[in-house]
């Protein structure tokens, strides 16, 4: 005690924030958050889980091995079989045809980590802390699928690397791929929201785990993901063609192979991701709000 | 209420009034009214469940009330909660930093988040590093901390924003005691600095050091509430406890202190079992009459020492009854470890 008795205003207090953050006489102080204040927030958030990953090496282990994983497999495992048959002809044809509809599958797998993610998050005072402070509850939310946008890119440019070295053409149509991956990560960041709301609704990590592999299989596999639709059983079809990762697939492949319908797929793929994310991340925000 | 002395100038930086929270059939908090003037340091004492967290957790905007108000430095705690964050700071019973970060990157992260430029934000993170004697482990992740660190690192983080009020939510439980003294003296300085503070704890001892006033919960209720001094004197404050040589002689030496009628001493109770005579403590003066008294008597002793009342006591002493929820305690600590 007997250190800091010369005089009240401290050498930390000397240049208080908190000036900064009172309001003047006389202005009412809406307790609002400014445009500005909330991308800098955002940015401090993202940093965050930035450094987390820095810090944590291995937890980019399943961005890096997934794609590499899952290509090898497909293309060397399958690829001879498949390609065979109604895909086309060979393993190379097949390869053009897994490709842009992996990078769909990327979409929904690494977004389907975010949900166990936060519902660890949440058990951490940390979260108490960034809840208890003068930031919009929305913005932990908005760093966190900033992330695992810039996650979904990193696993998809290792997809397409490894895409390349197996024999994937796509004839030069440079602007397609990059149009096939932005809309595959818009695609991706409307479905981290829906895992966010089911990281947030369930009790456990388990449990987010449980439910999303539930979410997640059906949607991938009845797809066109990994084979094209025209041999499924119609109830089946009904159920692949109104499927996001169909359109989503369909639409890289439309401007990567100059294959198929363009304009179609890309409509559904844009409609389906602003869908998505209108109805769950308000529904994720005021979970996150709620949640005590 | 017992709270209106004189001295009274300040505006209340926390007022609380009617505050009833419960969760399904358990009311975690009661009805409780309290008020901690500006500048000072209110302890809240009592027993896990009763319902001291849940307090905080209010006050903070991190939970809804049920019913009553709260207002922190005139902020409304439901109508005005934006506002109301930019006045506090809360260390909680876990520690509230990202283990994964290091010390530096978690006060850079917060100074940024309480919209310092950066070159100020770097500057505060340094700063709160060096005043918390952290600059060497700056660069560890908090993963690797002791707990006194960590508890040190939470505190210098709650700080970056200069807080008119600062929640300190059993600052040093599950800690061993020398951490215990170091994190302590961090609040006392904290404290010195005139900061308004309200602190929750399970033990006598720290409101004792930190706090000023003081309220004792359970079930979600004030039973008891005043200056420290004054609870103090009515728990009983230290206690002697003497252990003659020969165990048959503790009623000799109660006797002895009866009679002879010393201040205080008529408390004096003997505890068989253990061999041990136990003198609610009043003054220096009269401990120092006892140790005279029982060496005039020529009663051998193997054992003198004093401490100061445990929750149990404190409990007792006002209540009559064991707190309530101290079964559970060890269970809750784990956790909080």
């Amino acid at each position: 005690m007997s250190t800091t008795t010369e005089s009240p205003e401290s050498p930390v207090s000397a240049e208080s924030p908190a000036k900064d953050r009172t309001p003047p006489e006389g202005v009412a102080d809406e307790g609002r958050i400014g445009l500005r204040n909330n991308l800098r927030h955002i940015g401090a958030l993202v940093r965050r889980n930035a450094l987390q990953i820095k810090h944590d090496p291995e937890s980019m282990m399943d961005v890096l091995m997934m794609p590499i994983i899952f290509t090898l497999l497909f293309v060397y495992v399958f690829g001879g079989a498949i390609g065979g048959g109604g895909a086309g002809g060979d393993r190379d044809a097949y390869t053009n045809y897994l490709l842009p509809g992996m990078m769909a599958m990327m979409g929904l797998n690494i977004s389907m980590a975010v949900g166990t993610g936060i519902n660890e998050d949440f058990r951490k005072g940390v979260m108490d802390r960034f809840r208890s402070m003068p930031i919009a509850r929305s913005s932990v939310l908005v760093a966190k699928c900033v992330v695992e946008v810039g996650r979904m890119l990193v696993a998809i440019v290792v997809l397409l690397t490894v895409g390349f070295m197996v024999g994937l053409d796509i004839d030069g149509r440079w602007a397609g791929m990059l149009a096939g991956v932005g809309l595959t990560t818009l695609f991706g960041a409307s479905l981290v929201w829906i895992f966010m709301v089911v990281g947030l609704t369930m009790r456990t990590a388990q449990a987010v785990q449980g439910i999303s592999m539930l979410v997640m299989m059906p949607l991938q596999f009845g797809s066109s993901v990994f084979v094209p639709t025209g041999t499924m059983p119609g109830w089946l079809k009904a159920f692949t063609d109104v499927n996001p990762l169909t359109h989503v697939a369909d639409a890289s492949r439309g401007l990567m192979l100059g294959e198929g319908a363009v304009a179609a797929p890309v409509l559904w793929t844009v409609v389906w991701s602003v869908g998505l994310t209108a109805v769950t991340a308000p529904i994720a925000i005021a979970q996150f709000r709620r949640k005590t | 209420m017992t709270r209106q002395d004189t001295t009274d100038h300040g505006r209340n930086a926390v007022e609380v009034r009617g505050l009833v929270k419960h969760f399904g059939d358990t009311r975690a908090v009661d009805g409780i009214d309290l008020d901690v003037r500006e500048g000072t340091v209110m302890g809240v004492l009592g027993p896990n469940g009763a319902g001291k967290t849940t307090l905080v957790r209010i006050l903070s905007t991190l939970l809804r009330p049920d019913a009553g108000t709260a207002t922190v430095a005139g902020y409304d705690v439901v109508r005005q909660p934006r506002q109301l964050r930019r006045t506090i700071g809360l260390t909680g019973q876990y520690a509230s930093v990202d283990e994964k970060l290091s010390g530096w990157e978690n006060l850079y992260m917060i100074g940024r988040l309480l919209d310092l430029p950066r070159p100020a934000a770097r500057k505060r993170a340094d700063d709160m590093l060096e005043r918390f004697s952290l600059t060497d482990a700056a660069k560890k992740p908090v993963m690797k901390y002791s707990g006194g660190m960590r508890r040190r690192l939470d505190l210098a983080a709650s700080m970056i924003g200069n807080p008119r009020v600062l929640f300190l939510d059993e600052p040093t439980t599950g800690l061993d005691p020398r951490t215990r003294n170091e994190v302590w003296t961090e609040i006392k300085h904290i404290v010195a600095d005139g900061n308004t503070v309200l602190l929750t704890t399970q033990y006598m001892e720290e409101a004792e050091q930190l706090a000023g006033e003081l309220v004792v919960f359970d079930q979600g209720k004030v039973i008891a509430e005043g200056r420290v001094a004054e609870l103090k004197a009515r728990v009983g404050g230290r206690t002697l406890e003497i252990r003659p040589a020969d165990r048959g002689e503790v009623h000799r030496v109660v006797g002895a202190l009866a009679q002879a009628g010393l201040d205080g001493t008529a408390g004096a109770t003997a505890d068989e079992k253990r061999g041990v005579v136990a003198v609610p403590i009043i003054s220096d003066e009269q401990l120092t009459a006892v140790v005279g008294l029982l060496a005039e008597r020529g009663i051998a002793l193997t054992d003198l020492s004093t401490h100061l009342p445990s929750l149990d006591e404190v409990f007792l002493a006002i209540t009559g009854q064991k707190a309530t929820h101290l079964a559970g305690e060890n269970e809750t600590e784990e956790v909080a470890a």
